[in-house]
């Protein structure tokens, strides 16, 4: 007894007594282990399966594979993932998956008013409609209306990975090219990688009834599978695809539900020294009118469903053609007892032994004649039959199914993305692979090679040269001797000549039907590439892989020129989609962007901190919170604890190198824009660094520590760069220098102890050196004991207050940390985060190379020229700042400003505009480059780069916000201490 | 994705390393003998050749050094500097 409606009782690759329960569309269905979705759906009468994407006319499965361009379901439940192909998912227990493009379901579906009202939506509909108004106003309802599936609400949990590997041979395919190439390579000894989409070795052997060396082709390809899984030198990747092939031959391969079944998705990148290209071939359908009714499918899918899933397709089948291969669907399926009408062949010349072979299986042939238009809505009902040469009357066949097949399309899309070209055919008519331009050979089918007995031939010499270039010897395979199949002897035919105006479609995915690409044409889109834009021909989750040759074809046909000249549009990767969990692999979450973190920064987390993302994939303090602070009232308190008592700072993410060499002092005077000729030991320099072009690159300190041995600093996020330009500097332009640059910025730990009581609390936590400026004053940095541990301790400052910088081993950290708060207490130390120190360097005007320098900005903007010593021969940056200054012109200068609402915070990146031009067309002068609400002068400032700006001083100037527009004074760049007497204090 | 030749650390994944350009452009010893055009040439303009191109390459994610390499910027052929393909 069979549970299945349309399931045969006995034969096929399924297991009978592994029932499998799931749902489709909330409906229970029960199909078999060894089962696709689309093969049990349509073993349990399930017709429609989907609506399509424009028109949403009810559609059916017409493929088995990826190259399925309807069957597109939502799988539910905690993997919820939308457009997967029902061709391509193995049935499991419990699956349970819907519909796509339809609501409220697939028989009855409110879209398909769109099929109704067809003639208002043409081809290019959306670029000739969509112009006119703000894309906003209607994006949303196309955005609805558009789309395939859904994107699951809620996150999904899969365990996905990726991994390298490297081979001596990559075979792409396990049908029977692959599998005999794999044989032969792996018998050589060669490190063998043999990768397959199916669950099951053998491709085409799987569902062929044919015959290889006297046993069944599905036992052939069982045993030659277990002959070369007992080769140690062989890998093989089941229910896998390779997706792309990329330069120096790496390949990248999608391997779904691995053996070890935490891992969802495995993704590979395969370097192979040669690969084998054995993908085969999918079929292209006749394009006719209706031809995408339910029920009506490709000729070789039939014939999978039937032999291989033992799926009754239908009480009464029609099959139509242009070639040979349909006759072969054609006996198989009246051998599995199903009611084969009729074959109608557009063909005049039918080969005679195929005329009796059909007799002989009772199918009348109708030759010369072509299917002109499929009826019934929802399913095939009849279809009608004209006579190609003659003026035999429109004669009408009951049928509930229809196989078509309007030849082949070999798989060519690894051979294009490896750089080469395909190149058409005209006896084959398809395209097949040009000339290779990697090491790579293509193989059976995938070449043009649709005969067994040919495929297998092509394996093995395939196999046999790779081996061969490899510089392996070939044990001698013998050659497998299939039972006879037909030749293809296709006779092309684009499009079916009929007076009807149903659609007929070309790409079912997209909806494109023949007449859009008339359209396209006749409107000059007439470039493959064009046409495909413009109709979308070619595109969505499928690229066309059934439709392609189809729409070159019809192209071709309304151009009256031939394929080649039309040529396809380019093969990119991925062959078939690819989840982003794959793309992902682990790095997700945490691992996304790794951290760093300094010895501090679990204190600042148990202190409550509010932390950040910082330069260089550190995560700083951004404030700290107190009981119900919100972010003004914390960083409000933290810069005033700064200017009136002391603060202390995590400044451990700077940029730290340390140079040594005895050209140091000649290299620093080329990277910087001031000289450092006449540094003594222990004192330091405040540098810009420029690029090539005169913009800012970088600023920081720089001390002399001994005669050739220097400490300089770096911006946090400017860390990476200013190693990067040291490093191309002394190896590609001076490499006669003698400096070694060394990376200090996780070697130690830096706390900044800054405002008027700095001094005393270093004194409380111990240290053994004089603080007084006297002795060590500002710019200066001394070895020193600081609460025990040794230390540099430095006197610089970018808060604008007394400041002393403790630098410590790391490991030392946060002991010296903790010290300097324990000494700190009594002084009313307050640590304070990064958005407290921008506000203290707004405040103080200090120019940031990447907040004031944006790429324009020359020292001289900046109001940094006191940096720059343009007597100096060269440096960095100064042959362009000499030009800068000779063509002079109009600059950005940075200034302050003073809002005139003094409680409103200048939005980041407002426009700047002269008053006066307010209105229509304002004359943009600058913008906003750093804001905040200055807690020491209780007032908004910000700062600017602003058109001759410094000559603009005194001015008011109108500032464009997102939602407000204000005006502000403008001042010089410097709100607190201008003369800097509190950090030299 | 192409496989780099280091000098040092051997063949590595294109992705470990950063380009640095035509190899032929080379600071001016003294910049200041160029007049601005003659200096916006050095520092915007590249040959931009088709074909085989000597290029300069940094093993960024190794070994930080940098060396020149021969690459048909065609067909990504690359032979390491001086060791050059007999066929071009």
């Amino acid at each position: 007894m069979t549970p299945n409606l349309n399931r045969r009782s006995a034969g096929g690759s399924i297991d009978r007594d592994r029932v499998i329960r799931f749902e489709f569309n909330g409906k229970p269905y029960r199909g078999y282990a060894g089962d696709t979705l689309a093969s049990a759906l349509l073993a349990n009468g399930v017709r429609v399966v989907a609506r399509s994407f424009k028109y949403h006319r009810p559609r059916g499965v017409i493929g088995t594979g990826f190259e399925e361009p309807n069957a597109l379901v939502q799988v539910l439940g905690k993997d919820e993932e939308p457009n997967v192909q029902a061709t391509c998912l193995p049935l499991s227990e419990g699956l349970s998956a819907k519909s796509q493009n339809c609501w409220p379901g697939p028989e009855f579906d409110l879209g398909g008013i769109n099929d109704r009202i067809s003639r208002l939506i043409p081809a290019g509909f959306y670029y000739k409609t969509f112009m006119w108004r703000p894309w906003n106003s209607y994006a949303q309802v196309i955005r609805k209306a558009a789309g395939l599936g859904e994107i699951p609400k809620v996150r999904e949990n899969g365990h996905y990975e990726k991994r390298f590997h490297h081979c001596d041979v990559l075979i792409v395919g396990a049908g029977p090219s692959g599998l005999i190439a794999g044989l032969v390579a792996g018998q050589s000894g060669a490190r063998v990688l043999l990768v397959d989409d199916q669950c099951h070795p053998g491709g085409r052997l799987l569902s062929e009834m044919a015959e290889v060396d006297g046993q069944s082709a599905l036992q052939w390809s069982q045993t030659t599978t277990e002959e070369i899984d007992s080769l140690p030198n062989v890998r093989r990747l089941a229910n896998s695809t390779v997706i792309g092939y990329y330069d120096h031959n790496m390949l990248t391969v999608i391997e779904r539900d691995p053996v070890q079944s935490w891992v969802r998705e495995r993704f590979w990148r395969v370097r192979a020294k040669r690969v084998i290209i054995a993908t085969g071939a999918v079929e292209r359908p006749l394009v006719f009118p209706n031809n995408d009714r339910p029920g009506t499918m490709l000729a070789s899918a039939a014939r999978v469903y039937s032999n291989r899933f033992a799926v009754e397709l239908g009480r009464c089948i029609v099959v139509t053609t242009n070639n040979n291969s349909a006759y072969e669907t054609a006996f198989d399926l009246v051998r599995m007892e199903q009611n084969v009408q009729a074959i109608i062949d557009t063909r005049e010349t039918i080969d005679d032994q195929l005329l009796k072979k059909s007799r002989d299986h009772g199918i009348d042939v109708l030759p010369s004649s072509a299917v002109s238009n499929v009826h019934g809505r929802s399913g095939v009902r009849s279809v009608d039959v004209v006579s190609l040469s003659g003026s035999a009357p429109v004669k009408r066949l009951e049928c509930d199914v229809v196989c078509y097949s309007g030849g082949w399309n070999p798989l060519v899309h690894l051979h294009s993305h490896s750089g080469a070209k395909p190149v058409y055919n005209k006896s084959l008519a398809c395209f097949v692979p040009g000339q290779p331009v990697q090491p790579a050979l293509c193989a059976g089918a995938t070449r043009g090679v649709f005969g067994l007995q040919g495929c297998l031939e092509d394996g093995l010499e395939a196999g046999r040269a790779t081996v061969e270039a490899l510089g392996l010897r070939s044990t001698s395979v013998p050659l497998p001797k299939p039972s006879d199949s037909l030749p293809i002897q296709i006779e092309p035919i684009w499009e079916i000549p009929t007076a009807s105006r149903a659609k007929a479609f070309v790409d079912f995915q997209n909806d494109v039907t023949s007449a859009d690409l008339r359209l396209a044409v006749r409107e000059n889109y007439a470039s493959i590439e064009h046409a495909k834009r413009y109709t979308t021909a070619g595109m969505a989750t499928d690229q066309g892989k059934i439709g392609n040759t189809n729409v070159i074809g019809l192209i071709a046909d309304q151009l009256s020129v031939d394929l080649e000249t039309v040529g396809t549009t380019t093969y990119r990767p991925p062959y078939s989609p690819v989840s982003f969990g794959a793309i992902a692999g682990s790095h997700d979450g945490p691992l996304l962007l790794p951290l760093r973190t300094t010895p501090i920064t679990q204190w600042h987390i148990d202190a409550g901190a509010s932390m950040n993302e910082a330069g260089s994939n550190f995560r700083r303090p951004f404030f700290y919170p107190r009981g119900d602070e919100n972010m003004a009232s914390a960083v409000k308190r933290e810069a005033l604890a700064v200017r009136e008592k002391v603060g202390i700072y995590d400044g451990t993410p700077l940029g730290k190198f340390e140079l040594h060499g005895l050209d140091v002092t000649k290299f620093l005077n080329l990277i910087y824009t001031n000289t450092w000729d006449n540094l003594s030991i222990g004192e330091g320099r405040f540098g810009l660094m420029l690029r090539e072009d005169g913009r800012l690159l970088d600023d920081g300190v720089t001390f002399r520590l001994d005669r050739n041995h220097y400490l300089l600093s770096s911006g946090s996020g400017t860390a990476e760069v200013v190693y990067a330009h040291m490093n191309r500097l002394l190896q590609v332009v001076w490499p006669e220098l003698n400096v070694y640059v060394t990376t200090v910025t996780s070697q130690w730990a830096n706390i900044c102890v800054c405002g008027p009581s700095a001094r005393q609390v270093l004194v409380s936590a111990g240290i053994d050196i004089d603080l007084e400026s006297g002795s060590f004053p500002f710019m200066s940095i001394r070895e020193a004991r600081v609460a025990g541990y040794h230390a540099r301790v430095a006197r610089v400052s970018y808060t604008g207050e007394l400041s002393f910088e403790v630098n410590v081993c790391r490991r030392e950290g946060l002991a010296v940390w903790q010290a300097l708060m324990n000494a700190g207490a009594e002084y009313g130390i307050t640590p304070v985060g990064s958005e407290t120190s921008a506000v203290l360097r707004i405040e103080k005007g200090y120019v940031s190379a990447g907040t004031e320098g944006d790429g324009i900005t020359n020292p001289f903007d900046a109001g940094m020229g006191w940096v720059v010593n343009m007597k100096k021969p060269d440096f960095i940056g100064k042959r362009s700042l000499v030009r800068d200054r000779s063509v002079g012109g109009t600059r950005q200068e940075v200034v302050g400003l003073l809002p005139n609402d003094e409680a409103f915070v200048l939005v980041e990146g407002s426009a700047i505009i002269e008053p006066s031009s307010e209105g229509a067309s304002p004359n943009y002068l600058g913008h906003v480059t750093a804001s905040c609400f200055s807690p020491n002068l209780d007032r908004s400032i910000s700062l600017a780069l602003l058109k001759n700006g410094r000559s603009r001083q005194g001015d008011t100037v109108t500032v464009s916000g997102l939602d407000r527009t204000t005006r502000a004074l403008v001042v010089p760049p410097v709100f607190v201490d201008a003369k800097g007497d509190r950090m030299r204090n | 994705m192409m496989l780099i030749p280091c000098p040092w650390c051997g063949s590595r994944n294109e992705d470990e390393f950063a380009w640095g350009g035509e190899a032929c452009r080379v600071r001016p010893d003294d910049p200041f003998v160029l007049d601005d055009i003659q200096w916006a040439d050095y520092m915007y303009n590249n040959r931009n050749e088709k074909g085989w191109v000597l290029e300069r390459w940094c093993h960024t994610k190794g070994c930080n050094q940098w060396f020149e390499i021969r690459r048909n910027n065609v067909t990504h052929e690359i032979t390491p500097h001086g060791i050059e393909d007999a066929d071009h």
